[in-house]
């Protein structure tokens, strides 16, 4: 730790705003036997079992990153991001967020942070989201000038201007979570711990969210860290995607770098002058075959070699070459990590 | 591990000004200091709070009126004890004085009980919602306390007309107001009574840290304290060792004593040595409640979080 410490001291301009590093947290877990005498058992003899929720994961994030976490249910996401929300201590390993140890919950680290779970609301479930608004800035004591501007910027850019006077409980799911953002937001954080924020909303809402956030970002620069099901939320808002499996780190870098490594495959989709010939078969897997349509799967190194060979044989109308959908690479990321795990 | 190129460099040209605020090494709002920014962050939580429990104006009144109705009950019931033990005096109540003295511990538990207190804190503490005040720069226990403050204000507000036509309707029961003296002793024993069941609540609350499920441990304490608060009957009536003990524990301050107080039963230096009592309790429980609560999240965030 000496030496990071050091090494903040001569870069503390360019200091990163998370780092963590070898961070482990294990938690121990009551074993719960089966049926009543189980129960009873379990009574003056706990059985327990470690759970090791994330292993030993280092990563740095800079200013004004926008960085996905991704990872199954389980793999460890959330219980990295309360760690470095300064919720949970971890069992070993370091970690710094804008400098500060952040489960040492120091005032000034709380000031400028936000976390938003797309699970938990945070405003007052009877009140207007205004009154719940106007509680964080007491709490943040944030200029009223600049309170009113960033409140009447956000309500329009999420077009829920009208709504801040009617009780959150009256609310849909898609128009708290913006009130939940909002309130996020008010007092200008510098880092967004987001963990799931659009679960459970429809594909608009969706859209609106990550709106927000990008536009939030290009105006603020504000740095983000985010969980997320959704492949849409990802290719929206992240250049950078950090996935972790069973708690250890299987892949940090560019989202194109995913691409590009898993992605073993490219569809290419041909539109023949007349019918699709049948033996499309010996050039790669054939996935559909519709009158003059056909769309083959091809290994990627190979796509130029089929393609010149198909145009050599057959007159083609259109042809167009796709990666696989996101969610497929990741759903194979997750699956070989997996395999790893089980084998190790 | 590096990031990708443009979005990492703080210097490169940013889009806006605001992009090199990311990097400022100072936040914008620099936490304010002192009692009066403190206590103007808790006045707003309190006008919040206060909007808050007016929500529910109807649901208050008909709790409000509700309340009395066990009184008729009460008055007929120590009447007939009254008349069968032909006694004129129970250990030192006069019978207008016993009807009097639960009357008062009405106003004392307006001011000392603090319903879904710890209920509260145990389920924030169970649901995870505890992790807003661990996220926020706002203190959990000082938050809780302005939201009781402005609970018990909208209370006193609303309830304020049924209680002085109560007390118009029962004034027979009571030998006149006390002096100026007196009433100040009183006032100031409910505001510590309000101190003492807050602070006795929170720290019940804070086993929520320990235990997932903890009704039953608030059933029994709550209705024990019913008890040997001496919202039931006066503490004098018990046989000698209870009374002794009871009168000895901090639950008498949040019914007992402010009641005696206002019937003058304690005076003088006695009464100054019970109020600096009741103080004390005061401070320990809030000492109490700090102490459980810095442990209990050692423990919430060793664990789960």
């Amino acid at each position: 730790m000496i030496e990071v410490d050091q090494l903040n001291l001569v870069t503390s301009e360019f200091m990163a705003i998370i780092e963590a590093i070898e961070l482990t947290k294990t938690y121990r877990v009551f074993q719960k036997q089966e049926g009543v005498l189980g129960a009873i058992r379990g009574l003056y003899h706990r059985e327990y079992r470690e759970v090791r929720a994330v292993d030993r994961i280092s990563f740095a994030i800079e200013p004004g990153e926008m960085v996905a976490f991704l990872g199954p249910n389980g793999a460890g996401k959330t219980t990295t991001l309360k760690m470095l929300a300064g919720l949970v201590y971890p069992t070993s390993g370091e970690a710094r967020v804008l400098d500060f140890v952040p489960w040492q919950r120091a005032d000034l680290f709380r000031r400028q942070f936000s976390l938003v779970m797309g699970q938990k609301n945070q405003l007052w479930w009877d009140l207007p989201a205004a009154d719940s608004f106007q509680l964080h800035r007491e709490i943040y004591s944030i200029p009223q000038a600049e309170f009113d501007k960033t409140l009447g910027d956000l309500t329009e850019l999420l077009g829920v201007a009208k709504l801040t006077r009617q009780a959150v409980r009256e609310l849909s799911l898609g128009e708290r979570m913006k009130m939940e953002l909002i309130a996020a937001l008010l007092h200008g954080p510098r880092l967004l711990l987001l963990d799931e924020p659009t679960i459970g909303l429809d594909v608009v809402a969706q859209a609106a969210i990550q709106k927000c956030l990008r536009d939030y970002h290009s105006q603020r620069g504000v740095t983000m860290l985010l969980t997320s099901h959704y492949m849409r939320d990802v290719e929206a808002l992240c250049d950078r995607v950090l996935v972790i499996n069973h708690g250890a780190m299987v892949y940090d870098g560019p989202l194109s770098g995913i691409i590009e490594k898993f992605g073993e495959s490219k569809l290419v989709k041909l539109q023949f002058e007349g019918l699709a010939p049948d033996d499309l078969g010996r050039f790669g897997q054939v996935v559909r075959r519709e009158g003059p349509f056909a769309d083959i799967r091809i290994e990627r190194s190979r796509v130029s070699e089929i393609l010149s060979a198909v145009l050599d044989r057959h007159a083609l109308a259109d042809v167009t070459v796709e990666d696989p959908p996101l969610e497929e690479i990741i759903a194979k990321v997750f699956e070989e990590a997996r395999l790893d795990h089980d084998a190790a | 591990m590096t990031p990708p190129d443009g979005l990492a460099a703080p210097s490169a040209p940013a889009p806006s000004s605001a992009a090199t605020l990311a990097v400022e090494p100072l936040p914008r709002h620099a936490p304010p200091r002192g009692p009066i920014a403190t206590l103007k962050k808790h006045t707003k939580i309190l006008r919040v709070s206060l909007s808050e429990r007016m929500t529910y104006r109807s649901d208050f009144l008909l709790g409000t009126i509700l309340r009395f109705l066990p009184l008729v009950t009460t008055i007929l019931l120590w009447k007939s004890i009254y008349e069968s033990s032909g006694a004129s005096e129970l250990a030192g109540f006069r019978y207008r004085e016993m009807i009097a003295y639960l009357l008062l511990t009405h106003i004392s538990r307006m001011f000392s009980s603090m319903p879904g207190l710890a209920a509260g804190i145990a389920r924030d503490i169970r649901e995870g919602t505890l992790k807003r005040y661990l996220i926020q720069p706002v203190d959990m226990i000082a938050y809780l306390l302005t939201y009781r403050v402005a609970h018990k204000l909208a209370y006193i507000t609303m309830s304020i007309i049924p209680y002085v036509a109560l007390f118009v309707v029962c004034r027979g029961y009571f030998d006149g107001i006390p002096d100026a003296l007196t009433l100040a002793a009183y006032a100031l024993s409910l505001v510590l009574s309000f101190l003492v069941g807050f602070y006795f609540e929170a720290s019940v609350g804070m086993v929520g840290f320990w235990f997932l499920e903890v009704t039953s441990l608030l059933y029994i304490v709550m209705t024990l304290n019913f008890f040997i608060s001496g919202h039931m009957l006066p503490l004098d009536l018990l046989p000698s060792p209870w009374s002794t003990i009871l009168k000895a524990l901090p639950f008498q301050y949040m019914a007992y004593f402010p009641a005696v107080v206002f019937l003058r039963k304690i005076t003088g230096w006695n009464l100054v040595l019970h109020l600096l009592l009741e103080l004390t309790w005061a401070v320990v429980f809030m000492v109490l409640s700090r102490g459980l609560y810095r442990l209990g999240l050692k423990r919430y965030s060793a664990y789960g979080g």
